[in-house]
Formats: structure tokens, C-alpha cells, sequence
């Protein structure tokens, strides 16, 4: 596939590596912020092709792991009422929620759709003129234009049986909140290439400057991925920290103009809370008042919801890159993508789901997954 | 979820909020929004997420960032060998 096969080159992944080890000359700790960015470094081994005092570790960019579970448990209340076709990226059906997940509420005769885009969700308001159609409209900054076309359009085609349930977060509020913690660890940051193809990268400049950390816009593939970290260090052995953009196929400073109008127009910025982080000041998006007839939140009065997180789930940890996936004792063990305990062992971007998959062993040395499996 | 997968598109009809296209991704085709790319005429690669072009790929940088790394495989080359026994197998750049 052109614009990929190319950044897969095995001679070149190799070169690019040859010139990190040439680079680095004391330990550095590095966090690649996107979830599709952890699966790839996993999937294609980058991680072991790095030298040995170049950590990575993974960060909170999965946008299903981090939505709250009292937004889980409110999809679940909505999904469950007979009115309603309730329409989900699929990676949100097995989040675990405090009882039950949305496809356990599909098993029980529940109308859940797994759609591919949120304009497939239109469509079925559109068809299904008698039932009221909700869209969890979840998601980083790539994913906003999209669920805010789809509100945009409905409003204008006066649609009135459509919703969205909408737990939208950003990424650069995360980085401010993991970057001023007290044990911070990390030194340099591989950007969210995708997101950053949305809203550019003027919003990272402060970042870098205020905590003196190279921010590296990053793409996808083995040889971006490697590009950015040996970008990352370059600028760490020399003492710089900005931003700087390797991923300039897909990304401009200026980021989309386009679709930075429509989030406008649809969204605002609020306070969000992050599953297994807290509440992170102005960190997502909440639809603007003058689509709040859209809001299912508002539009569906499903009572109090009292949410209960399992204790022995320490995905919080994972996220803030603070606990590699195979050191958590529960690992492979009561916790599989079969059985998750948490988020960050179902989304395909979770963390703990790409160790498992990927066959990183545990702390103790065995390994995670069954022989012959994956 | 930022999954973006790049595609040719080979088709555009309407425009504004209701531009649409079709995107070839190595011979299966998918329509796209694209109403956040006015610039994309056809044959152009755009990045699809979700049904929606966010971006249209820029041949020139794709070009200058693959060259660079030509050049430094190039130079690698002509360096010392690398330390076979640190490096772990190749196999970590599979094509899938």
C-alpha cells in the first residue's frame, strides 16, 4: 500500500535504528502518546531494536480506556431502553463498565449497532424514523470532525430522533497534567501524528518550553516511529526541547482549517474526567449550547448513576506510563483480553491489550499468552 | 481509535459539507467525506479516519522524508558494521 510499505523497509528501520544507537549516550525515557502508536512499536518489535538505556513507555492516548466509567454506565442505561438503536465505534462494546458492558446489553436483546462511521449513525436516524438513534460520539481531536459533521448535519436536515452521548478528550491538557506531576519521568514525547493532522501542533509549543520537554510529532509506521525517537533524542543529547515535526507528510503547524471550524461551531471546551487519571481541567469537548437538544445526556433521564470500579484494575497507572502492563500482577493471569478487568485490556489500543497480543512477557519472566494463541 | 489509513481518491462528487468521495485503499474502495479537504482534486492520497479525509498527503514532504532516509541507510553503509549480536531479529519490521 503506497504511503505505508514504504516506512516498513526492513534496511532502513535498521539504518534508522543503527543511528539511535550512535545517538544516545545516556539513558532517556521517551512516552509515544498515542495507543496505535504503542501497538505498532509492539507489533513490529521497535522496543527491542532500541539500545538498552532508551525507555519507552506508553502513554494515555486511548480514547476508550480513559472514557469515564460513569459515561460507560450511562451508554449502558441508554443502550438498554427499547426506544433506542444505540451506535458505538466497536472497541466500546467490551469496556467494562460497573455491572455490565454494551455488548452484554446487545446479547440481552439490546439494539446496539457497531458503526464505522458516525455518518452510518445518521443514516440509521434517517431510515428509522420511530426510533431514537444515539451516537457515542468518542474520541482525541482525529475523531471530532467527524462526530461534529454529524451533528452539524443533523441539526440542519432538522433530524429529531439523534443523539450523541459525547466523551470527546484532548490530548495536549493530558500532557500539561502528566508533565507537572511531582515524579515525572518523562523526558521527551512522540506527539499523536493523527490528532496533531487535525489541530497541528501550535498548542504543544508551551508544553515543550514550560517543562523543558522535545515534543516530536510522530506518524505510525516503523520508520516514523522511529524517525520521532531518534528526533527525540537528538534534541535531548543536545539540550534542546521543542517541537518539531516528523510526520510533515500529514501534518502542517496550522493543522486542518477546515475542521478545526466545524469543532468550533459544534464544540466547547470543558473540564473532562479521565478514567483512571481524575478530572483534567479543560481536557474536552461538550457540545455547544445551541446543539444541547442533541446531548443524550440530556435528552435521556436515566437517574443517578452510582458507577463501581474494580480495585484490582490499575489501568490509571498504565496511562500515565507510570506501570508497564506486565508488571501488574493481575497480567495475563485474571486479567485477558477474554476476561479484561479494565479499558486498557480491551481497546485495541489499549496498552495491556498490545503486550498481551504481542506476547511481552510478565515481570516474572513467563509469558502472558497461551502457546499456539494470538 | 486515531487509526488513519492513507487512500487515492478516484472519484469526487458534491461539494461543501456534502463533498464526498471514493478512496481506493489498494483495490478496496470505501466512500469518504471529504468536506474537510477542499483542496483534494482526484488522484490525490488522502489520510481517511472514521469515513472522513483529515488530510491530504503532501507527495513533496513524503518524498524528502523517504530520502532522507535513503541517505542515512546509504551512510550506514558505508560505516562500520553494526554489532549484529546486540541487534535483535530483523523480523521486527514485518508487512503486514
Amino acid at each position: 500500500m503506497r504511503h505505508v510499505d514504504e516506512y516498513r523497509d526492513p534496511e532502513a528501520v535498521r539504518a534508522v535504528a543503527d543511528r539511535i544507537r550512535e545517538t544516545v549516550t545516556r539513558p532517556w525515557t521517551l512516552m509515544e502518546v498515542c495507543g496505535g502508536q504503542t501497538h505498532s512499536i509492539l507489533k513490529f518489535g521497535l522496543d527491542e531494536l532500541l539500545p538498552a538505556g532508551l525507555s519507552l513507555v506508553h502513554g494515555p492516548g486511548c480514547p476508550v480506556c480513559v472514557t469515564p466509567l460513569e459515561m460507560i454506565d450511562r451508554a449502558v442505561a441508554i443502550a438498554s431502553r427499547p426506544d433506542v438503536i444505540f451506535c458505538s465505534f466497536g472497541d466500546m462494546l467490551r469496556v467494562p463498565g460497573s455491572h455490565t458492558d454494551l455488548l452484554k446489553v446487545k446479547a440481552g436483546g439490546g439494539d446496539v449497532r457497531i458503526v464505522y462511521s458516525p455518518l452510518d449513525a445518521l443514516r440509521l436516524a434517517r431510515e428509522n424514523p420511530g426510533r431514537k438513534v444515539v451516537f457515542f460520539a468518542v474520541g482525541f481531536e482525529t475523531t471530532a470532525p467527524a462526530n461534529a459533521m454529524a451533528v452539524s448535519r443533523a441539526a440542519k436536515e432538522g433530524l429529531e430522533n439523534f443523539s450523541v452521548l459525547v466523551a470527546h478528550v484532548l490530548v495536549p491538557p493530558a500532557l500539561e497534567a502528566l508533565l507537572s506531576s511531582e515524579d515525572v519521568r518523562i523526558q521527551g514525547l512522540l506527539a499523536p501524528g493523527h490528532v496533531c493532522a487535525v489541530t497541528g501542533y501550535r498548542d504543544y509549543e508551551p508544553v515543550a518550553e514550560r517543562h523543558g520537554v522535545p515534543i516530536v510529532v510522530t506518524g505510525f509506521e516503523p520508520l516514523d516511529l522511529l524517525e520521532g525517537a531518534l528526533a527525540a533524542v537528538t534534541q535531548l543529547e543536545s539540550g534542546q526541547a521543542r517541537v518539531e515535526n516528523r510526520y510533515p507528510r500529514a501534518v502542517v503547524r496550522e493543522g486542518n482549517p477546515a475542521a478545526l471550524r466545524m469543532i468550533d461551531d459544534v464544540f466547547v471546551v470543558s473540564d473532562r474526567s479521565w478514567r483512571g487519571v481524575g478530572e483534567i481541567p479543560r481536557s474536552g469537548y461538550t457540545l455547544a449550547p445551541k446543539y444541547s437538544r442533541l446531548d443524550a445526556a440530556e435528552v435521556f433521564d436515566v437517574g443517578g448513576i452510582e458507577v463501581n470500579e474494580p480495585e484490582e484494575c490499575q489501568s490509571g497507572l498504565v496511562l500515565q506510563g507510570r506501570l508497564r502492563p506486565s508488571e501488574c500482577p493481575e497480567f495475563g493471569t485474571r486479567c485477558t483480553p477474554e476476561h479484561p478487568l479494565g479499558a486498557t485490556m480491551v481497546s485495541t489500543e489499549g496498552a495491556c491489550a498490545a503486550y498481551f497480543h504481542y506476547g511481552r512477557a510478565r515481570q516474572d519472566g513467563s509469558s502472558a499468552r497461551a502457546e499456539g494463541t494470538g | 481509535m486515531c487509526l488513519a489509513v492513507p487512500g487515492k481518491v478516484i472519484q469526487i462528487d458534491g461539494d461543501g459539507e456534502l463533498r464526498m468521495g471514493r478512496v481506493d485503499f489498494s483495490g478496496v474502495q470505501r466512500q469518504a467525506c471529504l468536506a474537510y479537504v477542499p483542496e483534494v482534486q482526484v488522484g490525490d492520497y488522502v489520510l481517511v479516519h472514521v469515513g472522513f479525509a483529515i488530510s491530504r498527503i503532501d507527495e513533496e514532504a513524503a518524498h524528502e522524508t523517504l530520502a532522507a532516509l535513503k541517505e542515512m541507510g546509504e551512510l550506514a553503509e558505508l560505516g562500520p558494521p553494526p554489532d549484529t549480536s546486540a541487534t535483535p531479529a530483523a523480523g521486527g519490521s514485518e508487512s503486514s
